[in-house]
């Protein structure tokens, strides 16, 4: 029988500490929607995922009131349209129109977010693949919930230098066509390197080729829980400190596996996996930075958060995977810049730069993530941020990815506001010499040697 | 087999806490299994009831609603959830 007291710490962690399942997400396969005329494809695509979806924002709603857990965000990621496109799309107004129909389909079955909008060129890019990323600026500009991302590198494959080149114009160019917003657009686009296929969590879901006709995907978060955690254990050794995160996370991919197995029975569609990410949110106390000030630094950015950040990650892995039967997407922890708080308060303290972030992204889970920079950087330094980061990936056979949002017509010094989840974030400076000539070369770099496994 | 569920009620503590959430249950035909009682810092109350509801007249949400709206009447929060959520969490 549950005793009292663990019925007190669960409600504790949802009521104080904002634990919550961040996102249920089906992935839905649109390859039975490829056509080679546009309106009857945009058709298909607007059927089947209100059709396979309908149910999806009720069915949240009513796990939510049974177990008294909130879930946040109800979402939905799709085939990459590159694919399903290819066949009827002779332009990049084409696609748009495309990514139009997704941003109809996703208001009318009521979630926040719906992803992929995406391209994997890790290699080398189709006429689609190209005309889909040349069409991502206009595409997020005239959408509300689309989410964009490229996967443009992998530990197989190498890195596609066409392609982050062209990833570094097309990020200028969304942050141009929204600046009205504060360039909100480039909020909703990201680039990745070792793209997983089952990502719950925007902007870079998508559903893989290598997933079933439809999948329950959920991310589960609860950065507030594991921070509380460590405040009984100060001052303790390593040991303590790493069984510590190792018990709460387990607790939370719990919840994680629980609400994915319902939701999973109640829409009929299989359970995929669950994601145990600590994602962070802008309210206080929900901040990956805080744990790593827990952990025992002054700031995030302090001499030491790097290796605080890989045993943080680590042991949220090795907590979680015995929770869930099926463990995957992005799975870690999330450092996110606008998002969090505490990473907010360590940029506006000269703690945290862009260069320690990157090194902190060797550790984490993803990659430099919601990092607004002057509007005026060059789409060539855009592209060297983002070459550095899937080297970074492709090197370590591990998933990173960059979410910069150059913000038009504001500096260093400055701050801007996304609202929401999105959060508001200080402009951080980048390093302003130039890296033209190397961006500009064309080609690929080659895959790393130990990626020669067979 | 078993439909459980697990009633918390927190707040100040008043006269007849336990006695207006058990009529309203046995009105519904929801069975009390266990309770368990503390009352923390001189006057809060925290009580713990497990039910079974295979028998009940109602559906889950209304419930949860109504126990709701009768904490509300008498300044104590009352909160409906599956027991699975704990065992999950708290059972390997």
């Amino acid at each position: 029988m549950i005793s009292q007291y663990e019925v007190i710490e669960t409600n504790e962690m949802v009521e104080k500490e904002n634990l919550d399942v961040r996102t249920i997400t089906v992935g839905i396969s649109l390859m039975d929607c490829i056509d080679a005329d546009l309106e009857s494809c945009r058709k298909k695509i607007y059927d089947k995922i209100s059709r396979t979806t309908e149910k999806l924002v009720e069915t949240g709603a009513y796990i939510e009131k049974e177990y008294g857990i909130p879930i946040v965000n109800k979402r939905i990621s799709v085939t990459p349209i590159a694919l399903v496109g290819g066949a009827c799309c002779k332009t990049s107004d084409d696609f748009v129109k495309i990514a139009q129909t997704l941003d109809e389909v996703a208001k009318k079955v009521g979630v926040n977010f719906l992803g992929g909008y995406s391209a994997l060129v890790s290699k080398g890019m189709t006429k689609a693949d190209e005309l889909l990323i040349r069409s991502i600026p206009k595409a997020l500009a005239s959408t509300e919930r689309v989410c964009s991302s490229v996967n443009l590198g992998s530990t197989r494959c190498g890195i596609n230098m066409d392609a982050v080149r062209l990833m570094g114009e097309v990020v200028k160019q969304t942050a141009e066509l929204t600046k009205e917003q504060d360039s909100l657009g480039c909020a909703k686009l990201v680039v990745f390197c070792n793209a997983p296929d089952d990502n719950p969590f925007m902007a870079g879901a998508f559903h893989g080729v290598t997933e079933a006709d439809a999948v329950i995907n959920v991310g589960v978060s609860g950065p507030g829980v594991v921070r509380t955690a460590l405040e009984k254990v100060r001052g303790e050794n390593f040991e303590v400190l790493c069984e510590t995160i190792k018990k709460t996370a387990f607790k939370v991919t719990r919840v994680g596996q629980l609400v994915a197995k319902e939701a999973s029975r109640m829409l009929g569609i299989p359970f995929g996996i669950v994601d145990l990410s600590l994602a962070p949110t802008p309210a206080i106390g929900d901040s990956v930075a805080d744990i790593l000030c827990e952990i025992g630094l002054e700031r995030a950015g302090a001499p030491g958060t790097t290796a605080a950040l890989a045993l943080l990650n680590d042991q949220v892995k090795k907590g979680g995977v015995m929770a869930s039967s099926y463990v995957g997407g992005l799975s870690g922890a999330f450092i996110p810049v606008s998002e969090d708080q505490g990473m907010i308060d360590a940029v506006l303290d000269g703690a945290l730069s862009i260069e320690k972030l990157e090194a902190m992204t060797c550790v984490c889970s993803v990659g430099l993530d919601m990092i607004a920079i002057p509007g005026d950087t060059s789409g060539a330094s855009i592209s060297g941020i983002i070459a550095d980061e899937m080297a970074i990936g492709m090197v370590n056979a591990k998933t990173t990815a960059v979410r910069v949002i150059p913000v038009i017509g504001k500096g260093v010094g400055e701050k801007v506001e996304f609202g929401g989840l999105l959060g508001y974030a200080p402009i951080m400076p980048v390093n302003a010499f130039s890296c033209e000539a190397f961006v500009n070369r064309g080609g690929r770099i080659p895959a790393p040697i130990h990626s020669f496994k067979n | 087999m078993k439909n459980k569920t697990i009633i918390t009620v927190v707040g100040k503590d008043t006269v007849g806490i336990i006695a207006k959430v058990c009529t309203y249950l046995a009105e519904k035909k929801i069975n009390i299994l266990d309770i368990s009682q503390t009352i923390v810092a001189g006057n809060y109350f925290n009580m713990m009831m497990v039910v079974d509801r295979n028998e009940a007249t109602n559906h889950f949400g209304e419930m949860s609603d109504d126990l709701e709206e009768l904490g509300k009447s008498i300044g104590v929060v009352i909160k409906c959830q599956r027991e699975e959520i704990f065992d999950m969490m708290h059972r390997v």
